[in-house]
């Protein structure tokens, strides 16, 4: 009992994650300013953003469902933990395992769009209801994708679970190289579900000045924040477990240490797609989903059953 | 299922706008169905302090209509001033005003490509040209003393010389740039996601470009040839030679491809300009009081022709001073432009007017409060207006009267 | 040839590269010499005719006699438009423009400052 309540609230749970997720935006935000030419940000600031913006005064607007207002920021912080807990780090357990946790942890990934879609609808201010809007728009047009490359090695795996396909993977090495085409997609689409560059569309700063998050300040905004950080975090770790399954027998030490190189890898790249190209518009934005990257989505997906038909 | 119209008000201050106006749109969804523009946030009451100093003093004045073309308006009030007093400006002063023109062309082509990239989610964009403009800053600094506001005008010439050693500073600078330039245009032309974001968005016939009075960069990318430094040369531009950059896409990719065109005529002149420099002084004596007369002056801006009348009355202030900014002519553009857009483009459409709201305020519209009617009020009016407010507050004029006649005829 | 990322080479290049940016202020970058910054007042030269004060745009300069023809020149930095009108003006070349900018105070009656000497027993003296 000591134990579960240690993994939930310490490590793997609230804390740790809440301290990698702020590391994160640190690593992504001076990465983004080196490649800029200029220097960015000192190792503080995601912390002092956190600190100052908890300080302030959250200010609910008048016309704003007050409940759901506060309600949204809380359970978009409490899926994205939920969901680290199934996610295998070293070894191919995770520590919450069990058959179908893909499913879940997907389903609690959609959960914080939902949360900025109604806490922007509920904030019933203009931009806001524009952002979430888009918000759900643009959901509709990644999450297909997103499950297809998921779904592809797991059904190479022959396994609903997470911690299956590492166990399958790790002995099977060489079938990594097949996920390729679904490495790439995955992080495009990981782009839209994060809303960075160029699918930053729900919050578009020199549109809609914030997006859903136009109306939300001090803890509230808070805890928004830190949710949107942790779910880096959360998405880079699905992906390195799902398609960069190797060396995971090196016993917890070296393990962590491969897993953190990992996770710092994906975020690399997402930093990098940050900076090279510019903000899509949501017809294009849709339009660049449904014809290249959901055929080749579908494509990935072929590719492993019939791999799946030849290994059998 | 009918989408609902919603009333979205961007500005006065916004994150798209660098500075404060007012664009009501009205939305179905994300497209735009209506427009109307309010103008006057910036306004500052330049025109009739310019009519309270002497004409030493106006150049300082109106060089700070706006910061990013100062040197369009000083030298545009300069030669007007210099026309009524029929002051022949010796040819090195025109050739170092025509120099601090095209270098300050070419600083503020530079920002705006900035700009447009910020506008478009493109940070890498904004910060790399921007990293680019400090050369330009720099060089500026060296010659006239401030990196913006440069104040090289006075009345009959430019206040200081170019010396020899400046010469290869500036020219190491212009080829550093016209390689980064060369860079940004392939960019341009070979990035997808911009390419996607600036074409098709914001069409302006080349017959709604004419009918609309639309000026500078963006009349040129609609296919419309004018060019003031060439129509109606001032200035050092009738020895240079150089083109005048237009192009058929009449729309947002169109302008941006005009101005990068027209860094690369920049640099073209300025490396004319720095060869054929003629030796000679650089100012002519003027005299303090400006007979009476009146005259125009055009000038061609970085965002577009820009027009100042003075008229002077024989003493040492002029009597009116009007500056008509070339923002003021694209901003009525803007809402035709707009319609049956998306709303995800109105930042990019606004920012490729290259607006620069500072300029352009000249007026503003009051609502009486008690009746709700919208005058705009003209300078008599206004003054009449005033003084009636002041006098029902129990101020008596007679003694500031008395005062103002005292120190006018003490000066 | 369109592709998306055309910047890729340029941006991974400057992973490596110094920043563009200095830290100021732990570093400085001078400005040129002729810079327009604060005015130095020559006291010697000064015949007290007011040229400057009649030129100046924002009405920042007033020269004060201090003795037998001797002036001071009190200067409010914050009027001060930096544009060295005076300096031109001025027939005896009695003032120059210096390349210090670093003006800034904590307090607004620090920005009006007294150059000459003799300027005073209340004279403020701006400190950093």
């Amino acid at each position: 009992m000591a134990q579960a309540l240690f993994n939930i609230f310490v490590f793997p749970g609230f804390l740790f994650v809440a301290a990698f997720g702020l590391a994160a935006e640190y690593i992504d935000r001076k990465l983004y300013a080196l490649m800029q030419n200029r220097i960015g940000p000192p190792w503080f600031q995601p912390l002092a953003d956190f600190i100052k913006l908890a300080s302030k005064e959250d200010i609910v607007p008048q016309h704003a469902d007050a409940m759901v207002f506060k309600l949204m920021p809380i359970i978009a912080m409490t899926s994205i933990l939920t969901s680290f807990l199934y996610i295998p780090m070293w070894g191919s357990n995770a520590l919450f395992a069990f058959k179908g946790d893909l499913v879940v942890v997907m389903y609690l990934l959609t959960v914080p769009t939902l949360t900025y879609f109604l806490g922007g609808w509920y904030s019933r201010s203009v931009y806001s209801m524009i952002g979430a809007a888009r918000s759900l728009t643009q959901l509709f047009a990644y999450e297909i994708p997103l499950f297809l490359s998921i779904l592809a090695p797991a059904m190479l795996a022959d396994t609903w679970s997470l911690s299956g396909i590492s166990e399958y993977f790790s002995t099977h090495p060489w079938a990594i190289l097949f996920n390729i085409v679904g490495f790439v997609i995955a992080i495009i689409t990981l782009l839209g579900k994060l809303e960075k560059v160029p699918f930053d569309i729900p919050e578009a700063e020199t549109e809609i000045v914030a997006g859903a998050f136009t109306e939300y300040s001090g803890r509230l905004l808070a805890m928004f924040r830190l949710a949107i950080d942790m779910e880096l975090v959360v998405g880079a770790s699905l992906l390195a477990a799902v398609f960069l399954p190797f060396g995971l027998h090196y016993g917890p030490a070296a393990g962590f240490a491969l897993y953190l190189v990992k996770v710092l890898f994906v975020i690399g790249l997402i930093s990098l797609a940050r900076t090279i190209v510019a903000r899509l518009r949501i017809d294009q934005m849709i339009n660049f989903c449904w014809k290249v990257i959901a055929p080749l989505a579908f494509l990935q997906f072929l590719l492993d059953l019939i791999l799946k038909g030849v290994h059998n | 299922m009918p989408e609902r119209e919603v009333k979205l008000t961007i500005g006065p201050q916004h994150p798209m706008l660098k500075e404060p106006e007012s664009f009501l749109l009205t939305l179905r969804g994300e497209k735009i169905t209506d427009m109307t523009v309010r103008l006057g946030y910036n306004h500052r009451g330049i025109e009739k302090a310019c009519e309270q100093r002497t004409y030493i003093q106006d150049m300082y004045l109106v060089e700070r209509v706006c910061g990013i073309c100062s040197h369009s308006h000083s030298t545009c009030f300069i030669q007007t001033v210099e026309e009524i007093a029929g002051l022949a400006v010796p040819k090195r002063g025109l050739y170092i005003r025509t120099l601090i023109a095209e270098l300050e062309r070419i600083h503020s082509h530079l920002l705006w490509v900035g700009v447009a990239g910020h506008e478009i989610g493109f940070d890498t964009l904004l910060m790399y040209t921007w990293r680019d403009r400090e050369l330009v800053m720099d060089i500026l600094a060296l010659i006239s003393g401030n990196r913006v506001n440069y104040g090289m005008n006075t009345i009959g010439g430019v206040r200081r010389d170019i010396t020899t050693d400046q010469i290869p500073q500036i020219l190491s600078a212009i080829d550093k740039l016209e390689e980064r330039t060369k860079y940004y245009i392939q960019v341009g032309t070979e990035e997808i996601t911009l390419r996607e974001r600036l074409s098709g968005v914001g069409k302006l016939s080349k017959e709604d470009a004419i009918h609309l009075g639309a000026v500078g960069p963006t009349a040129r990318a609609s296919g419309v040839d004018r060019d003031v430094r060439r129509d109606d040369p001032y200035g050092a531009y009738g020895e240079l030679s150089f083109d005048v950059i237009t192009d058929n896409h009449c729309d947002v990719y169109g302008r941006t491809l005009v101005r990068l065109g027209e860094l690369m005529q920049s640099y073209k002149l300025v490396r004319q300009i720095l060869r054929q420099l003629p030796e000679g002084p650089i100012v002519v004596k003027a005299p303090r009081k400006i007979p009476a007369g009146q005259a125009v002056s055009r000038y061609e801006a970085p965002r577009g022709e820009d027009v100042h009348y003075v008229k002077a009355n024989g003493s040492d202030k002029p009597e009116r001073v009007k500056v008509r900014a070339p923002t003021l002519a694209n901003v009525q553009v803007v809402a035709h432009m707009l319609k049956d857009g998306y709303l995800a483009d109105t930042p990019i459409v606004i920012a490729a007017i290259d607006p620069c709201f500072s300029c352009t305020d000249r007026t503003i519209a009051t609502t009486n409060l008690d009746n709700g009617r919208t005058d705009r009020m003209d300078w008599p009016t206004l003054r009449t207006y005033g003084i009636e407010w002041y006098s029902k507050q129990g101020i008596d004029f007679t003694e500031l009267n008395r005062k103002l006649r005292t120190m006018r005829e003490s000066n | 040839m369109f592709r998306p990322g055309k910047m890729t080479s340029q941006v991974l290049r400057s992973l490596f590269k110094k920043p563009a940016t200095s830290s100021y202020p732990f570093v400085k970058t001078p400005m040129p010499k002729n810079f327009r910054g604060k005015l130095r007042f020559y006291q010697e030269r000064c015949i007290g005719c007011k040229m400057c004060m009649r030129d100046c745009p924002s009405g920042a300069i007033t020269i004060k006699p201090v003795g037998d023809k001797k002036f001071v020149a009190e200067i409010d930095l914050a009027k001060c438009l930096y544009c060295a009108q005076c300096v031109d003006t001025c027939p005896k070349k009695a003032l120059e423009a210096t390349p210090d900018f670093e003006l800034a105070q904590l307090e607004h009656g620090k920005l009006k400052i007294v150059l000459g000497e003799d300027a005073g027993k209340d004279s403020k003296k701006e400190t950093k």
